[in-house]
């Protein structure tokens, strides 16, 4: 039987064209085995939501540079509940000050990943953190 | 079947799980892909396909809004190429079809080749029917951006559309063999640059040659310009949704889509019987190692692979040896 492959869907939600981070993450998640889903900027939390069912992710990594991800971040993770899609792990990266971290854990975030984040390290984390599909 | 059940009803969820483990090659989806086959065979496989980058996934972005404007449902595969070192992907034709994300009507998923060569990924003819059992109206597959020879659409397929830009090649290329001759409907895209009217005259010209029975179907060529000027897309693909529905109604009126059905069939059946056969065998001599041995006897020359291939064949398949 052929080995699991792991899935992620790399999305950028809000007003936010800065994708270049995305762009990056997205190629360096290619680069470690995965099969990376990228949707694009100006991503409704509604949008991202739909597209990881219907990509069947592991994961969806959200890129935020605008500052709105106090709202946008924990949109995603309640939209995926409410389509009974709790198992896709939600993580995040981008201009995120520390005194919002607790909040988007509680929210339901697993991971937060800020400038100075090295990509070996956010790679290692999705191996270590993420098993697909069992 | 529990799960056949849940994706006849239209469960998102269970449809692009079930295509996961088809992917993956998990043995409980076989036992599922059994049980819904015979609801198969509703949908109207539209393929599209075309070099990297001649506007595939935006035709198919504009395919599922006119289709949509008429009250059909679409299921879209959308196929993007693994790389061959790290089996890793990049899947963005989606990016093109964002807009639809929430219509219920519309279900795009994104597949990575991992290691086919015919332009597909091994999976899709069964993603095909597992929209197919979700009821959507259109199942559009939209190939990897194609060179000249990845013509596997053909098997899945019933309409296929063969995407062109200008100033690809003389017209040499258009009498070539291969993604030419695959055609349903051809499309010059990106009709604005400098080259469109030649690539046009070529394949009419190409056409000309060609001997289309009496009453037989001639692919037409649609020309579709600027897909940033709204007005000349929607033109375009107002009247490229309008061929593929003609297509359809041509090859039933007759009598074609009986062949297509056969071709498509046929081809299931093929690969289905060689991977119960080539699989089992494979894994029996990876995990007792004979594999490994036999491999160390080939490179010391002391046999040759074809020797060696009679012999697992003498070994496994005594029926037909």
């Amino acid at each position: 039987m052929a080995k699991r492959k792991i899935r992620i869907m790399v999305a950028k939600p809000g007003l936010d064209g800065h994708d270049r981070g995305a762009r990056v993450l997205a190629r360096c998640f290619r680069d470690a085995g995965f099969e990376v889903i990228y949707t694009g900027c100006h991503q409704t939390p509604e949008q991202i939501a739909s597209s990881a069912i219907q990509e069947d992710v592991d994961v969806v990594g959200l890129s935020c540079l605008s500052g709105a991800h106090r709202y946008l971040f924990p949109a995603v993770v309640k939209l995926l509940k409410e389509q009974g899609a709790e198992d896709i792990t939600v993580i995040g990266g981008g201009i995120i000050p520390e005194q919002d971290f607790q909040g988007l854990y509680d929210a339901g975030l697993k991971a937060l990943f800020t400038p100075g984040a090295k990509l070996d390290y956010i790679v290692e984390w999705i191996n270590t953190n993420i098993s697909p599909r069992a | 079947m529990e799960i056949g059940k849940k994706i006849k009803a239209g469960d998102v969820r269970a449809a692009s799980r079930l295509i996961r483990n088809i992917e993956d090659n998990i043995p409980e989806a076989k036992t599922t892909l059994k049980h819904i086959f015979h609801m198969t065979g509703n949908a109207h496989v539209v393929g599209i396909t075309g070099s990297p980058g001649a506007g595939k996934s935006t035709l198919v972005d504009g395919l599922i809004e006119f289709t949509r404007k008429r009250n059909k449902t679409v299921g879209v595969l959308a196929v993007d190429p693994t790389s061959p070192f790290t089996g890793g992907a990049i899947l963005g034709d989606r990016i093109r079809m964002q807009r639809h994300a929430e219509d219920p009507g519309v279900f795009v998923r994104s597949l990575a080749t991992r290691g086919a060569l015919g332009g597909l990924a091994k999976a899709v003819g069964d993603a095909i029917h597992v929209l197919d059992v979700m009821g959507k109206d259109f199942v559009l597959v939209e190939t990897v951006g194609t060179g000249q020879q990845e013509v596997e659409i053909i098997n899945h397929a019933h309409t296929v559309i063969v995407v062109l830009v200008p100033g690809m090649g003389d017209e040499i290329q258009a009498i070539k063999a291969g993604i030419m001759e695959i055609a349903d409907i051809f499309v010059v895209n990106k009709a604005d640059r400098d080259g469109a009217g030649k690539l046009q005259r070529e394949l009419m010209a190409v056409l000309d040659m060609s001997n289309i029975p009496k009453g037989g179907w001639r692919p037409p060529i649609l020309s579709i310009g600027n897909a940033f000027d709204p007005a000349e897309f929607e033109r375009g693909v107002t009247e490229l949704t309008a061929k593929v529905q003609e297509h359809y109604d041509h090859l039933v009126k007759s009598n074609m889509i009986g062949d297509r059905k056969r071709r498509k069939v046929a081809h299931e059946l093929n690969e289905a019987v060689r991977s119960s056969i080539l699989e089992p065998v494979l894994l029996k001599l990876v995990t007792s190692g004979e594999l490994d041995k036999m491999i160390d006897t080939l490179l010391k020359k002391e046999t040759d692979p074809y020797t060696v291939a009679e012999q697992v064949a003498k070994q496994f398949l005594k029926d037909c040896m």
